[in-house]
């Protein structure tokens, strides 16, 4: 298979944009003026929620191929994406909280869209975990996988507009946080973090599915020789 | 006979399929309509005095969604256990033609328990307009559109009866937001209309992928 | 807590997922590494028989 000698090379590269990126975010990226030191948080809370969407996105995408073309390494390489999609998203709330907290003082808030968005998000990727693991493994809990993820990405787009129709009655959108009006050093060290995040989503992915094909080898094997 | 109406005669006899089982062993529309009639009886325990119209209403939604449940799990019981799935899979009939005869009957029995709720809420709480039973219509189209395609997918796993719940809850979310909206908000027009793009867009997805998942 | 303090939480706690990562990924490792042993014990077996 192509590309398997380039992982260790994107790891250490991922080290090194990651620690660059926090030097960034945190020591040269100016204040802002607003929101104070916790707009820092900002950094990293947006670019894990894109690369969450982005994990979801691709998890889609191949099983998207899994259905039309086929290939068992597509149900793997779907069920890694939406792995990582799944943490990522964890991610988002739990820094999404506490950059709440930090800005409104309450770690939860019905009327931040985006993060009653990956609330809803996460819950049913979790189900696919639940649903993954309670059929049996072969090509029709591939396909079945598949259909749910796909569910997923249709979800995400319909769910952010109900979300928003329900700000209207459920709760007024008390918190108002525009994006901050940033200065060119704050957008280029947005950028850096949005790359080092991406790229450790990636060696993250990479990694994890050279796990879970090892796995799959060595279960051949073990037939094979038993 | 073209394809169009081959495959309507197909629906249509996988619907009244499910109807005429329904209407010989009466077990499954007796409990949704009573389930519905219990829950709200039960709401107005849960809640306190002076509570909004509007609260009320929110919470006759759960009790829809979760008779939706019911009765979602209950019409693929006979699947589900007898393994009735199989043979239907052998039938000589376009695979999507399953989960739209499937959908319309279950439309059916949601409707029926419907029929019932509306007037009791209507007569223990608070009025209900056109519009918040335009809303009840439409959403529930979504949730048999969904539900039918969820429930396959519970039939084919292992895991308990907690599974269909887990699928559908997280994607009942925007139906709930559309049919509260349609009921408690002066724009009604607007909940109606993002109900009907859900119903478009998740009854479609279903459609086309309901082969895969009942194949073995 | 002052607000720098819930930015060190926040980035903390993405450090501490990252770690809790790596420890999942080091015990299925672990476990590949046993696996891998005993299907080279089979293997050896079958050798010396055959």
């Amino acid at each position: 298979m192509s590309s398997r000698n380039n992982l260790p090379i994107l790891a250490f590269s991922a080290a090194g944009l990651l620690g660059l990126a926090v030097v960034l975010a945190l020591l040269v990226a100016p204040e802002d003026a607003d929101q104070g030191v916790s707009q820092r948080i900002f950094y990293f809370h947006v670019p894990i929620a894109l690369t969450a969407y982005a994990c979801f996105g691709l998890g889609a995408w191949k099983a998207l191929r899994l259905l039309w073309v086929g290939g068992e390494r597509r149900d793997l390489e779907s069920y890694t994406w939406i792995h990582q999609g799944t943490i990522f998203g964890a991610l988002t709330l739990i820094t999404g909280s506490i950059w709440a907290k930090a800005s409104w003082g309450v770690w939860w808030s019905w009327g931040s869209n985006q993060l009653v968005l990956f609330l809803v998000l996460f819950l049913f990727y979790c189900a696919y975990f639940m649903l993954r693991f309670s059929i049996e493994e072969g090509a029709r809990r591939e396909r079945i996988c598949a259909v749910y993820a796909l569910f997923g990405v249709a979800l995400i787009p319909v769910s952010f507009f109900a979300i928003r129709l329900a700000s209207d009655f459920i709760h007024p959108t008390v918190f108002n946080r525009d994006g901050p009006q940033m200065t060119g050093t704050m957008f280029g060290a947005f950028l850096v973090c949005w790359a080092a995040i991406t790229l450790l989503a990636y060696v993250m992915y990479r990694t994890e599915l050279v796990g879970k094909r090892t796995d799959a080898n060595l279960r051949e094997l073990r037939e094979a020789l038993s | 006979m073209s394809a169009f109406a081959l495959y309507t005669a197909d629906v249509v006899a996988l619907a009244r399929k499910d109807l005429k089982l329904e209407l010989r062993a009466r077990d499954t529309l007796p409990a949704m309509l009573l389930f519905v009639l219990s829950t709200l009886a039960v709401f107005h325990f849960a809640l306190p005095a002076g509570t909004s119209d509007d609260a009320a209403f929110g919470l006759l939604w759960i009790a829809i969604i979760f008779t939706a449940l019911l009765g979602l799990a209950r019409a693929w019981a006979p699947e589900r256990e007898g393994g009735a799935l199989d043979g239907l899979v052998l039938a000589p009939c376009d695979r999507s033609a399953i989960w739209l005869g499937k959908t319309l009957a279950t439309f059916a029995f949601l409707a029926a328990a419907e029929l019932v709720a509306l007037p009791a809420f209507a007569l223990f709480f608070a009025p209900v307009d056109l519009v918040a039973v335009a809303g009840v219509v439409l959403a529930s189209i979504g949730i048999c559109a969904v539900g039918s395609l969820l429930a396959a997918m519970a039939a084919a796993s292992r895991g308990r009866e907690v599974i269909l719940p887990l699928l559908f809850l997280p994607l009942s979310i925007p139906l709930v937001v559309g049919g509260v909206g349609a009921g408690i908000s002066p724009e009604g027009a607007t909940y109606l209309s993002f109900l009907g793009l859900y119903d478009l867009v998740f009854a479609i997805l279903a459609w086309a992928t309901f082969e895969y998942v009942v194949t073995e | 807590m002052s607000q720098g303090q819930y930015v060190a939480l926040a980035y903390g706690v993405v450090l501490v997922f990252v770690l809790l990562w790596v420890a999942i990924i080091a015990t299925k490792l672990t476990r590949l590494e046993r696996e891998t042993g005993e299907l080279a014990e089979i293997a050896r077996g079958r050798d010396t028989d055959g």
